[in-house]
């Protein structure tokens, strides 16, 4: 016994597997100490905001203790933040439309580097007349453009800045102060921070907290489905094939029917008719648990088939032990090492179907609690693929393939120690 | 004194376990098959038969390695090939091997003479399908196996049938020596008595020149070899002819071998069979000195100590015993 | 020979397995008497129903038809009690030492089970492992080595032998031995076969002996019973049937089995056995 598990703990593949589901576990338990509160409560008004720290513009007006920092090419990155995307776009569409327009100015689209602010202003300021006139070209888009060099100039403006507070009393707004190019604060005495690892979703809800909170659900759906469906198929395949004869022909009937209609469309005939109000993740877990015991059952069924006609059972009878007695002391041990590894599986296999069943929008019940699955519903359903969103669904992703792949190398591991044929 | 067949010097081949430990499953072996004659290997279960069958192929994959001697077959030297020269040159037209489970060898999907025609093209690829046919048609008349049979599927035969058929298709090449382990063990006796009867009428009629018989049944092995080669523990013990070492073995260990035979016959009933106590040493690091001296009741002390050596006795016979022959006769009348 | 008691007997036992066209007869109607302090041989080549038919005498498998009577009355093992106490009196060993144990209980479990079964279960410790020791001594081993180790740990004799030391705790009436010495080598069938015989001597059981090697079943048997697909066909002294063969089934066994001092035909021994003779 003390060997199997050395064995076992030798095998790569179950300490890959092993070390990857403990890392998560740990992660999930100590995530919530330090960052504690209600996942599912909506801290932001925008949605899908991107990964990030976020620290209150006001409060930071109020820090007392101002800093001057003289940082080269402090300039050089405020110009580069202050000219927008859209700006450099239009610079761009601007100078290949001259190139057109003109015969000795040449320049190809490859070759302007929209990240190259200097680049950028420097063909600008050289090539752009006011008094250029396309063909075809709207007022309203030469329009643009003159504005664009208008507000060109304005990026050089390294005025201070200043604060008026309103002051809804007097109906008067007063000075404040004034902020400068050099001046900064630390991040740590702002009164209000947050750090936003993976941002927020469509709700605007932290999304590293929703998913560890949903790491937590999915495992529990895995874990009370494969207990269920491991327990349910370990009795009805003992009872079937210890016993056998009527009652055999009795519980095949029925696993026989639950294996020719497709697992999903029953999960989702089930979930359907629950209604979304009484989906919990509980009944949700109990639902999977409910519609997989059929392939444990009949793994199980064909074993103890084989073990009832070995002759240490056939001993064991001799020797006047009781039915219950000989299941479980002569037919368990046998099979124990193949029903962990099913239950492995079906675990694997009860998060899978969950994420599944969700993103069909059949999940459990939305306000209770997040699961993986629901997390991938929300993300489709309010397009973070679309917005470019990936913080919403890839890290979700990650973590359903991580979770599987890991329980996965478990088993496999097992398979290695107590399947003879693939000992090496 | 006939052509020597097949000649075995200092044959010495190992397995390597697990755990990288060497075990000399056949060790130091050395013996002569001349043409028209049998030999049959008796022993224990783990004695080194099955490895010697193996080995002497000449057909080594991993757990099973060569280590030394020479397996010399009508005066050509086949240890030391490279596993394809062996598969290509030797298998088949020099050594046919008939394993214990042979019957489930055959792929079922294909006509037993698809297996023919492959076993045949190896050594001939030129070979036209007709010429095959006709060949394979014309053994299995000689051989009483019906004709019809090479139109079939190997799940279309019986038990018996499947390894009489497996016996004609490996020995189409009339190979030089047959390799037998346990070719009949799985059978009923009728069966047996068959596909022994076809063994025996291979040989007769010259498509094997020389045959090895492995088997633990010693009743048939008298009935099949002309031979009688006892291993225990990876080493040859005793040599000599069937009646011999049936009627009257010399090395202690083949006698209460011998002493457990169990015939239908007048006379099983009054003598009382006795069995060898103990178990075979651990080949991982065997005894030194007569590697049976622990289970042996005429054993002395020295037995222990001194290594010895397979010895050349009258008659053809050898055997291994640091005792000499008039002090076990002696011993032996004493009981 | 009129006091031999009968200590099982059947009429008519008949097992099918299956039914309609997949109907297969493993046991057709066979009579039997066994009596009391014999060894009985059941011969008989794979597929003969010879392992159905013990089966059906140990009560593992239900009979389709006919009946047992055990010790001159109807056998009634229609419950579990009933069966217990059936099982007192009849047991087994079976042919593969190896699939014969449980591999994940201890040797010390399965001897003390079989004085936990004779009603044993409330003596003092010292005085079943004394009875556990005796066992041993029984069949060659010491129990010294043996507790705390695993079934597997042993050799396929030596696991065999345990199986007869159980048989010596239990002390049946009668005792199936199902091949035992088939998957075992010659030279330590001997030993299983002294101590059967020992049992037999000693204690005065009932062993009925199943086997496919005429040989065995001559040497080790007082009556034998020659099983051929599901009938018997001959039965009698060992000295009868075996050299005396009345059934072609037998005649047709005897005659194919490889023997010593009758080679075959077509042997080579054959002219060898005719010159000595001559002589």
């Amino acid at each position: 016994m003390k060997n199997t598990f050395k064995q076992i703990f030798r095998t790569a593949n179950f300490l890959i597997g092993f070390i990857i589901i403990s890392i998560v576990l740990l992660f999930i338990t100590i995530y919530p100490i330090f960052n504690p509160g209600n996942p599912l409560r909506m801290i932001g008004q925008d949605s899908f905001t991107p990964p990030g720290t976020y620290f209150s513009l006001y409060d930071s007006l109020d820090v007392s203790h101002v800093y001057t920092f003289r940082l080269e090419g402090a300039d050089d990155n405020r110009i580069y933040a202050k000219l927008s995307d859209t700006d450099r776009e239009h610079i761009k569409e601007w100078l290949l439309l001259f190139n057109d327009y003109d015969d000795i100015f040449e320049i190809r689209a490859e070759d302007i580097d929209l990240e190259d602010t200097e680049g950028l202003l420097g063909l600008w300021w050289e090539h752009f007349d006011p008094e250029v006139r396309f063909d075809n070209m709207t007022i309203a888009e030469r329009r643009v453009f003159a504005r664009l060099d208008v507000n060109m100039d304005r990026l050089f403006d390294f005025y201070d800045k200043e604060v008026w507070m309103y002051n809804p009393e007097s109906g008067e707004s007063e000075y404040l102060k004034s902020v400068g190019t050099l001046d900064y604060v630390n991040v740590s005495d702002v009164a209000n921070v947050r750090i936003l690892p993976l941002g927020t979703d469509n709700f605007g809800r932290d999304t590293l907290k929703q998913l560890v909170s949903a790491i937590g659900t999915s495992l529990m759906i895995g874990l009370i489905a494969g207990l269920i469906a491991t327990g349910l198929g370990l009795l009805l395949g003992l009872i079937a094939g210890y016993i056998g004869g009527i009652v055999d022909d009795f519980i095949m009937f029925f696993t026989n029917l639950f294996t020719v209609i497709p697992g999903i469309v029953l999960l989702i005939l089930i979930s359907y008719s629950i209604g979304q109000e009484h989906r919990g993740a509980t009944t949700v877990a109990l639902v999977i648990g409910l519609t997989s015991w059929v392939w444990t059952t009949r793994a199980v069924r064909a074993q103890v088939m084989s073990l009832r006609n070995r002759d240490h059972v056939n001993l064991s009878k001799l020797s006047g032990h009781s039915m219950p007695k000989i299941v479980v002391k002569d037919i368990l041990p046998y099979i124990a090492s193949y029903v962990v590894m099913a239950f492995i599986l079906q675990v694997s296999s009860g998060i899978l179907a969950e994420a599944g069943l969700s993103m069909l929008g059949l999940g459990p019940a939305t306000t209770e609690s997040a699961t993986l699955g629901l997390m991938m519903n929300w993300a489709l359903r309010y397009n973070a693929h679309l917005s470019g969103a990936w913080w919403a669904y890839y890290p979700v992703i990650l973590v359903i393939a991580l979770i599987s792949f890991a329980l996965n190398m478990i088993n496999t591991g097992l398979d290695r120690v107590f399947n003879p044929q693939l000992r090496g | 004194m006939g052509k020597i067949m097949l000649e075995v010097n200092g044959l010495t081949t190992k397995y390597i376990t697990r755990y990288n430990e060497d075990v000399y499953a056949v060790n130091n072996v050395s013996f002569k098959v001349e043409e028209g004659r049998s030999v049959g290997i008796a022993g224990e279960s783990g004695c080194g038969k099955s490895t010697l069958a193996l080995s002497l192929m000449g057909y080594y994959f991993a757990p099973l390695h060569y280590m030394k001697g020479d397996i010399i077959i009508d005066g050509r030297n086949i240890s030391g090939m490279k596993p394809d020269d062996v598969r290509k040159n030797i298998l088949g037209s020099e050594i046919a091997y008939i394993p214990q489970a042979a019957l489930n060898a055959l792929n079922p999907t294909r006509k037993v003479i698809k297996f023919i025609e492959d076993v045949v093209r190896v050594h001939n690829p030129k070979m036209h399908k007709k010429e095959i046919y006709d060949l394979a048609r014309e053994r299995f008349e000689t051989l009483n196996l019906p004709a019809e049979t090479l139109n079939k599927y190997p799940v279309e035969l019986s038990g018996g049938m499947k390894q009489r058929t497996v016996i004609a298709i490996s020995t189409i090449l009339s190979p030089k020596v047959l390799i037998a382990d346990e070719p009949s063990s799985a059978l009923d006796v009728t069966s047996q008595k068959m596909v022994i009867k076809m063994i025996h009428d291979l040989m007769e009629l010259g498509y094997i020149k020389s045959m090895i018989f492995i088997t633990h049944e010693l009743p048939l092995l008298y009935n099949v070899t002309d031979d009688i080669m006892v291993m225990y523990a990876g080493q040859v013990v005793e040599y000599g002819s069937a009646e011999q070492m049936v009627f009257d073995p010399l090395n202690p260990y083949s006698k209460g071998l011998m002493g457990s035979i169990l015939v239908p016959e007048d006379g099983t009933r009054d003598e009382k069979i006795v069995a060898i106590p103990g178990t075979p040493p651990n080949l991982k690091n065997p005894p030194d000195g007569c590697r049976f001296a622990e289970r042996c009741k005429y054993a002395k002390p020295h037995c222990r100590v001194y290594h010895v050596e397979l010895t050349e006795l009258s008659n053809g016979r050898a055997s291994r015993c640091i005792t000499s022959e008039q002090e076990l006769r002696e011993a032996y009348k004493n009981e | 020979m009129n006091s031999r008691e009968i200590c099982l007997s059947g009429t008519g036992v008949t097992k099918v397995f299956g039914f309609g066209n997949n109907k297969t007869v493993a046991v057709n109607n066979v009579d039997f008497n066994f009596y009391s302090g014999e060894l009985v041989s059941i011969v008989g080549e794979s597929g003969s129903g010879k392992t159905t038919l013990i089966k059906m005498l140990l009560g593992l498998t239900n009979m389709t038809e006919g009946e047992i009577q055990f010790l001159g009355k109807p056998r009634d093992i229609h419950n579990r009690s009933k069966k217990k106490e059936y099982w007192k009196n009849i047991q087994a060993i079976f042919q593969d030492p190896f699939s014969s144990y449980n591999i994940f209980s201890k040797i010390d479990t399965v001897l003390l089970d079989c004085i936990h079964m004779r009603g044993g279960r409330g003596l003092p410790k010292q005085k079943k492992i004394e009875m556990m020791e005796e066992a041993c001594r029984f069949v060659n081993l010491k129990f010294a080595e043996m507790t705390n180790k695993y079934p597997f740990e042993l050799s396929g004799g030596q696991m065999q032998r345990l199986m007869i030391a159980r048989i010596f705790l239990l002390k049946p009436k009668i005792l199936l031995a199902d091949e035992p010495t088939s998957m075992i080598d010659a030279c330590s069938r001997a030993t299983i076969l002294d101590m059967l015989l020992n049992l037999r001597n000693e204690i005065g059981m009932t062993i009925i002996f199943i086997t496919h090697d005429m040989g065995l079943a001559y040497y080790i048997s007082d009556t034998v019973y020659i099983m051929e697909r599901g009938k018997i066909v001959e039965f009698g002294s060992a000295n009868d049937v075996i050299l005396n063969p009345q059934a072609d089934y037998t005649k047709r066994l005897l005659h194919d089995v490889p023997k010593i001092h009758e080679p075959w035909e077509f042997s080579k021994r054959r002219a060898v056995v005719a010159s000595e003779s001559s002589v």
